[in-house]
């Protein structure tokens, strides 16, 4: 594993994570652009975005991309998040070349207006599938209630009214405000030809024009609010708990991880083996979540509407207890297993690396290996586990229940 | 590609398959035995799921609460879960912790406490389980299209009936694992960074207790192919259709497979680009061969809005249709450049591997190495497959819809 780097003089960022040995080679662009960077009258817009990127280009139509990605054999996709938009093809090493050739070009489309009415459809339906869906706009509705005026609060789908308001000249404009090189990282991992990579890039995206971009960062405000929104199209019932955690910026952010590990992992976790081990509760999982300039606990507890305030008291205690005593050295050691085999065996595939390394890049503008992260997860201690307690208590949530329940006791 | 596969059966009939893969750091293993919730008994569905719950709260010199924490202190990522043939338990693993992790597990098979004080916990698992089904809508049309398709015992649903989780008692459980988690029949497959020979040597003396026990026979009913709406008060309207296929391991599969690709792998392909990308008719749509030892299905679906379904639904029919007239040879060559990468690509995770293996074993009573199978996938012609597709047109559809309004066969 060799790590390289370059970075051409638009600003456009070149990072990769060499394998000779590796069977494929995965290779994305990190656009550091995402639901926070967007306006209300924007809502969605990176999302859309990122669909309309793969219906046509000046040179490509929607079927010239589909068909060239089919051709290669390529395993592509991309994901909107609320901080980065991500394009990402795994293909044979030999395909290097045409991959880049095509992923380059989707990152100029050509947002015809034809064909912005037609995805707009497709948005729409993606919006009413988790409109029906487990949790049921939870997420969402927890995150909006949350982090209320922080930018962190915006869905990344947008709403029906948001996406339905949208026209190809807004998108047009955010395109040319945040799709700029100085704004984007060129990844790759697996079986890459570095110099190959950079040639090509600097011949394909060397002409495009940089502009100053920025993002808000600030810090999300810690609080208990507590909302119940019914839904009648919920049987069980679905809550959602956000605490404020370690930024991206943090080092308490590997504490972060072994707290939530212990608590809230799907499997020999403390709720694991109150609510679900015990039959009370269908799911109850707390994960650590780190942005820039802020970072947060979510939780979520799905189950039968009228064992929901029991399963919050449960949960609420659990917490004071850890808030109060931290973890154990056993629980500390258990989590630092589990997660240190997660990273190693995630590693394996250069798709995975792909997304990790390029995360990395784009929130911190750093490179870690795999033996370097293992280490990062290995030095932590109960004590900085209690530091990071003592800095965002988990026992400082909001809570957001939808299903069927009209109203819902907040715990003692 | 290499891979060298190897398979030992024991005396008591376990059958053990590996494949060693030195590219890797990891070792994932399988354990199916043959537990499925087809043997449920047909008053008692849901048994096999409970057995599963119950034989993971402790076993060997482990408690409920050991037995976890030492499989996550391997870090070994497990699962366990039941199919209609098998309950299945793995994992993937730090190469060297494997033995480790199939002496847990054999614990589990061999000598599971079942303990009485968490019958009730288990059971309630169960049945969180069964009503989280409620509101997984795509799931619950799927679920009645097999149903429909398959008949008893291969249409279930391994989460079983509410009434007969409840009624349930500790000795139909123990009397399931007695009957069910025996060896002949079962499968052990590893994966990864192995020692083969070493790996066969600690397997047996692992599982030499297990002792076989008697196959009871099986008399499944047949499927009633029918048109059927499940009334909901839902955003979306979710579109499922079923038609006879061939199963895994008959001549004509990868016929069918390559087929059922042209209609649903890739972006280019044909569902993906007639009602996505150019009707923008809905966000999920596919189709994919589903396949039991003696039947095989191609199954499709599609979520969409209410006023919008109809369309939908005619669009996948016309499409079915039009599949009968043939394939392109473009549209066979980028399959066969998807199905090739796939394949190499399976040699980066040994959980795959280890999966892939323990299904052929299954289906096959043998293991194709992905060599073989790479060759299966070149000699695929467009005269192969469109002669498959003329003698077996896509036809007889089971449809299941779930949505506020019911839809439409078109003619």
């Amino acid at each position: 594993m060799k790590f390289r780097h370059a970075c051409l003089e638009n600003g456009l960022q070149i990072i990769a994570e060499c394998n000779p040995a590796a069977y494929s080679a995965a290779i994305a662009f990190f656009v550091h652009t995402g639901a926070r960077d967007e306006t209300d009258a924007l809502s969605g817009v990176s999302h859309f975005l990122e669909h309309m990127a793969f219906k046509g280009t000046a040179q490509r139509s929607a079927d010239d991309v589909n068909r060239e990605l089919d051709e290669m054999g390529a395993h592509a996709n991309a994901f909107t998040s609320e901080e980065q938009t991500v394009y990402h093809v795994t293909v044979l090493p030999e395909y290097q070349h045409p991959a880049l050739d095509l992923l380059s070009d989707i990152m100029r489309p050509a947002l015809r207006p034809a064909d912005f009415d037609t995805e707009k459809q497709v948005i729409l339906e993606e919006i009413a599938k988790y409109e029906d869906q487990p949790p049921f706009g939870a997420h969402e509705k927890s995150m909006a209630f949350h982090f209320q005026d922080h930018p962190l609060s915006r869905s990344v789908l947008g709403t029906l009214a948001s996406v339905s308001a949208l026209s190809p000249d807004q998108m047009r404009g955010y395109f040319a405000r945040r799709y700029v090189p100085n704004n984007m990282t060129l990844a790759a991992t697996g079986h890459i030809d570095f110099e190959a990579l950079v040639r090509q890039a600097r011949t394909l995206c060397g002409n495009w024009h940089p502009r100053h971009v920025e993002r808000q960062r600030p810090r999300a405000k810690a609080h208990q609010g507590f909302q119940v929104f019914p839904n009648d199209i919920a049987t069980q019932q679905y809550v959602v708990q956000i605490a404020n955690g370690p930024s991206a910026e943090d080092d308490g952010r590997f504490a972060a991880r072994i707290l939530s590990t212990t608590v809230g992992d799907d499997s020999g976790s403390r709720f694991f083996w109150k609510l679900i081990d015990s039959g009370r509760a269908d799911c109850a999982v707390m994960y650590s979540y780190e942005y820039q300039g802020t970072g947060m606990y979510m939780s979520m507890l799905s189950g039968a509407p009228e064992e929901t305030a029991d399963n919050l008291q449960e949960i609420l205690d659990t917490l004071r207890s850890v808030q109060r005593d931290g973890i154990t050295p056993e629980e500390l050691s258990q989590a630092q297993n589990k997660i240190c085999s997660q990273v190693v065996l995630q590693s394996e595939r250069p798709t995975n690396r792909l997304f990790a390394i390029g995360e990395n890049w784009l929130q911190r503008r750093c490179y870690q290996s795999v033996r370097d992260l293992i280490e990062c997860y290995r030095s932590v201690t109960c004590d900085h586990v209690n530091q990071v307690l003592a800095q965002f208590p988990l026992t400082e949530c909001s809570t957001v229940a939808v299903g069927p329940l009209r109203e819902l006791a907040m715990p003692n | 590609m290499t891979d060298p596969i190897e398979i030992h059966q024991y005396e008591n009939g376990l059958v053990l398959v590996t494949q060693c893969m030195d590219w890797v750091e990891s070792a994932a293993f399988s354990l199916l035995v043959p537990a499925g919730c087809s043997r449920d008994p047909r008053s008692q569905l849901g048994l096999a799921n409970l057995t599963c719950e119950m034989a993971q709260r402790g076993c060997g010199a482990r408690d409920s609460r050991q037995f976890v924490n030492d499989l996550e202190n391997l870090g070994v990522d497990h699962n366990a879960s039941v199919s209609l043939a098998h309950t299945s338990f793995g994992g993937a693993m730090p190469a060297e912790c494997v033995e480790a992790a199939l002496a847990i597990h054999a614990d589990l098979v061999l000598r599971p406490h079942l303990p009485a004080d968490q019958l009730e916990d288990a059971r309630l698992s169960c049945i969180q389980e069964l009503r989280a089904l409620e509101d997984d809508l795509a799931q619950r049309a799927m679920h009645e299209l097999r149903r429909q398709r398959y008949g008893d015992p291969w249409g279930r649903h391994s989460a079983g009936t509410l009434d007969a989780i409840q009624r349930a008692k500790l000795e139909d459980v123990a009397q399931f694992h007695a009957a069910t988690y025996r060896p002949n029949g079962a499968i052990v497959s590893v994966a990864g960074k192995i020692d083969a020979a070493r790996l066969r040597d600690t397997v047996g003396e692992l599982f030499a207790a297990w002792s076989p026990a008697p196959v009871p026979e099986q008399t499944p009913s047949a499927g009633n192919g029918t048109c059927t709406h499940l009334p909901h008060d839902s955003n979306q309207t979710h579109i499922t259709l079923g038609f006879p296929s061939v199963p895994y391991g008959h001549r004509d599969y990868y016929q069918a497979r390559a087929a059922v690709g042209v209609l649903s792998d890739g972006m280019s392909s044909r569902l993906f680009t007639e009602v996505r990308e150019r009707r923008g008719l809905c966000y999920a749509v596919y189709a994919v061969c589903h396949t039991l030892r003696d039947r095989g299905s191609v199954f499709c679906y599609a979520g969409t809005t209410t006023e919008r379904a109809q369309e939908t639904l005619d669009v996948i029919v016309h499409e079915l249709r039009q599949l009968a007239q043939g394939i392109r040879a473009d549209e066979l060559q980028r399959l066969k450049a998807r199905l090739k990468s796939a394949l190499i690509m399976q040699q980066e995770s040994s959980a795959a591997r280890s999966g892939s293996i323990a299904a052929d074993w299954y289906y096959l009573g043998r293991v194709q190495t992905l060599a073989e199978v790479g060759r299966i996938v070149d000699e695929l012609s467009c005269e192969s497959i469109n002669g498959y597709l003329a003698a077996h047109p896509p036809g007889a559809l089971t449809v299941v819809t779930l949505g506020q309004q019911p839809l439409e066969l078109p003619r």
